[in-house]
């Protein structure tokens, strides 16, 4: 179950960038990403990090997402 | 922990205008990766449509000029021309290279100009608002096919790459998509390739890049995504249409 | 030499670098020439492209890229063209498009008519704009304004439309080239050559912003002001004691001369007055003309256009009549001779 080295991460996810297209949270693999109940200034809902340790830092979502609002920290 | 995605150099820190899960902001951003792992920054010159992406030079930190819609290919085929040295490429939707720019398109594909052209196909007109493109799908609807589209009376999809391939000049053709991240490496790969055609001298280069329209699709996001893997590829499938490169100028 | 094959040496000569062109009748030699003399050249590219649309938009890109870049072809092809002229008028890129005029409207005929007049002083395509238009009616002046040309569109950024017409392209007059083709042909400033120790650059000039848009369209109205303080040029032929000036451009010019020189002979004091910038038109000139000259006969190939310019010219002072022949009919030296003649009885000028 546990593999030998287990990557751990986290990411920002830049809210004033983020229009809220929820594709983030469709492709990530560990459900680590929701969507905010609060608009932006820009009048959407924005995705934010709800993680609770299970982030590997695979970056599939800053590779997925339009906007480029998202960071990816690994280590 | 170290960072392990960021922002590429060569795109700039300006917000994209584009709509909730567009496909040109994730090419624009793979795009800019490409041209910063390349290193030709300093020697592009990129020629965005009319269009959605008309404000591609707000976005892509290279040299660029606007283009009359359908000319680019016959507007990088001058930019070629003058200054070999530059690395040029074409920003193009699908009424762009397809419906009014077909003629500039193959011509410049037949003369193996050393030009790339990035194709953006999202199956629609979007700019304008939505009306049919020469890549809609049958019984797509759009805004100028309200009841779907009509073989009889507008013709079928059209596959650019497809004719494109039994051009000579053309060396390096592949269809790619963003709506996954599998796709979306798949089509920096692709681009790369494109790219590296042109600087080895071999040929027209083109990728086909079927791009999420959720606006005009009338659809989230999520679901536009997931259109192109339903109906799209079926269409139009994706994969290398044509790579003659391995053999240089052969034909 | 022929006259288009004399447009081909003198724009080699001018520096130009870039030629692209589509066959059509009658200035298929200039294109052939290009082909045959600018192809080899160093640094040089020539293309048939697949039309005329496709050629402009490629002499667009060549100027974007700084280098001095030129198209032609003849009246309905030049119609193709009026978007991509457009285009570069907008983004302030010299260019050179040369108008070897034919008969029209339409598919027409491929004999030499004036009947384009409009389309190249008035901007021809959208928007509120002007090219610079030079009228040769010579194969010598068809060379030496080829170069001006080139010169003028880089000093002032503007596209430039040398408008000779199907007779002017093919008929052979001696013609001395005055200058010779630079050593190292240079790379305009201001162009798109890769972003290298510099911001990189955007030419265009769509805007979301209409006050971005009407600025745009000032600065160039500026433009346009200073080129009609400093380029006007004219010629007269026999004008310091005419009573009747023949106004006319190009071939129609030089038919012109020959009823002239008819009528001198029979004591009618007739003269000329020659536009050899269509725009900017000579007005102040013809004004200042039309203080001592009360008869003024506008004579072209066409259903009267250069007209139009000609009586806004003179604001009313002295009379305005026209002779002309459109689609493409060469009229002869006596019958212009003629239509004067019966004009200068009629005014009681004899």
């Amino acid at each position: 179950m546990e593999t030998a080295a287990k990557m751990k991460g986290y990411i920002e996810i830049d809210q004033e960038l983020c229009k809220g297209c929820e594709i983030c949270i469709s492709f990530c693999p560990k459900d680590v990403i929701s969507l905010s109940d609060k608009l932006n200034a820009s009048g959407y809902l924005p995705a934010y990090f709800n993680d609770d340790g299970e982030c590997t830092g695979c970056a599939i979502c800053a590779l997925v997402c339009p906007e480029v609002a998202i960071e990816v920290y690994r280590g | 922990m170290k960072k392990v995605y960021a922002r590429p150099k060569s795109l700039k820190r300006a917000r994209f205008h584009y709509c909730p899960g567009c496909g040109h902001s994730i090419i624009h951003r793979v795009m800019c990766e490409v041209i910063d792992e390349m290193g030709f920054q300093d020697k592009a010159i990129g020629i965005p449509p009319p269009g959605c992406s008309v404000f591609a030079y707000d976005y892509f930190d290279v040299d660029m000029a606007e283009s009359a819609h359908g000319r680019g290919a016959a507007v990088a085929t001058g930019i070629k021309r003058a200054y070999p040295g530059a690395i040029v490429f074409t920003y193009q939707g699908d009424g762009d290279l397809a419906a009014i720019g077909t003629g500039e398109t193959l011509h410049a594909a037949n003369r193996g100009e050393r030009i790339t052209a990035i194709f953006i196909n999202n199956a629609v007109y979007g700019m304008t608002g939505g009306q049919m493109a020469p890549t809609t799908l049958l019984d797509q609807q759009t805004t100028t096919t309200p009841y779907g589209r009509d073989a009889r009376i507008e013709g079928y999809p059209i596959k650019m790459s497809e004719i494109l391939a039994l051009i000579k000049g053309a060396v390096y053709i592949e269809r790619t998509a963003v709506n996954s991240p599998a796709n979306i490496r798949k089509t920096k790969k692709a681009i790369r390739k494109a790219f590296q055609t042109q600087i080895d001298d071999l040929g027209f280069s083109l990728v086909e890049i079927l791009s999420p329209c959720p606006t005009n699709w009338k659809m989230s996001p999520v679901e536009a995504w997931e259109w192109i893997d339903k109906e799209m590829t079926k269409e139009f499938p994706l994969g290398v249409i044509k790579d003659v490169t391995g053999k240089g100028n052969a034909d | 030499m022929d006259g288009n094959s004399a447009i081909g040496e003198a724009a080699i000569r001018a520096g130009c670098q870039c030629y692209f062109g589509y066959p059509i009748t009658p200035q298929n030699e200039l294109t052939e020439y290009m082909a045959a003399h600018l192809s080899r050249r160093k640094g040089c590219s020539f293309i048939q492209a697949e039309s005329e649309i496709s050629a402009i938009n490629m002499v667009y890109g060549a100027s974007l890229a700084g280098v001095r870049a030129m198209t032609s072809s003849s009246s309905p092809g030049i119609s193709l063209k009026q978007e991509g002229i457009s285009y570069l008028a907008a983004c302030e890129l010299p260019a050179v498009i040369v108008n070897m005029s034919r008969g029209g409207p339409g598919l027409g005929s491929i004999v030499a008519s004036q009947s384009d007049y409009f389309q190249a002083t008035r901007g021809g395509g959208h928007g509120d704009y002007r090219t610079i238009v030079l009228a040769p009616s010579s194969v010598q002046e068809l060379a030496d304004l080829i170069h001006r040309a080139f010169d003028l569109a880089d000093r002032y950024l503007i596209p430039v439309v040398v408008l000779g017409d199907g007779m002017l392209g093919q008929m052979k007059e001696p013609v001395e080239f005055k200058y010779e083709a630079p050593e190292e042909l240079p790379v305009r400033s201001r162009a798109l050559r890769g972003a290298k120790g510099r911001p990189s650059r955007i030419i265009k000039t769509f805007t979301s912003k209409p006050s971005e848009l009407e600025e745009i369209n000032w600065s160039l109205y500026r433009r346009y002001q200073l080129i009609k303080k400093k380029e006007v040029t004219y010629e007269t032929f026999l004008i310091e004691d005419a009573d009747l000036v023949i106004v006319a451009f190009g071939m129609a010019a030089r038919i012109a001369r020959g009823a002239i020189k008819n009528a001198r002979a029979d004591g009618l004091k007739v003269g000329m007055f020659r536009p050899i910038t269509l725009w900017p038109f000579p007005s102040e000139e013809l004004r200042e003309l039309a203080n001592r000259v009360k008869n003024f006969l506008v004579f072209e190939m066409n259903m009267g256009q250069m007209l139009e310019d000609v009586q806004l010219a003179l604001e009313g002072k002295g009379e305005v009549f026209f002779y002309g022949r459109p689609g493409g009919v060469i009229p002869t030296p006596s019958e212009v001779f003629r239509v004067a003649s019966r004009l200068c009885y009629q005014k009681g000028l004899k």
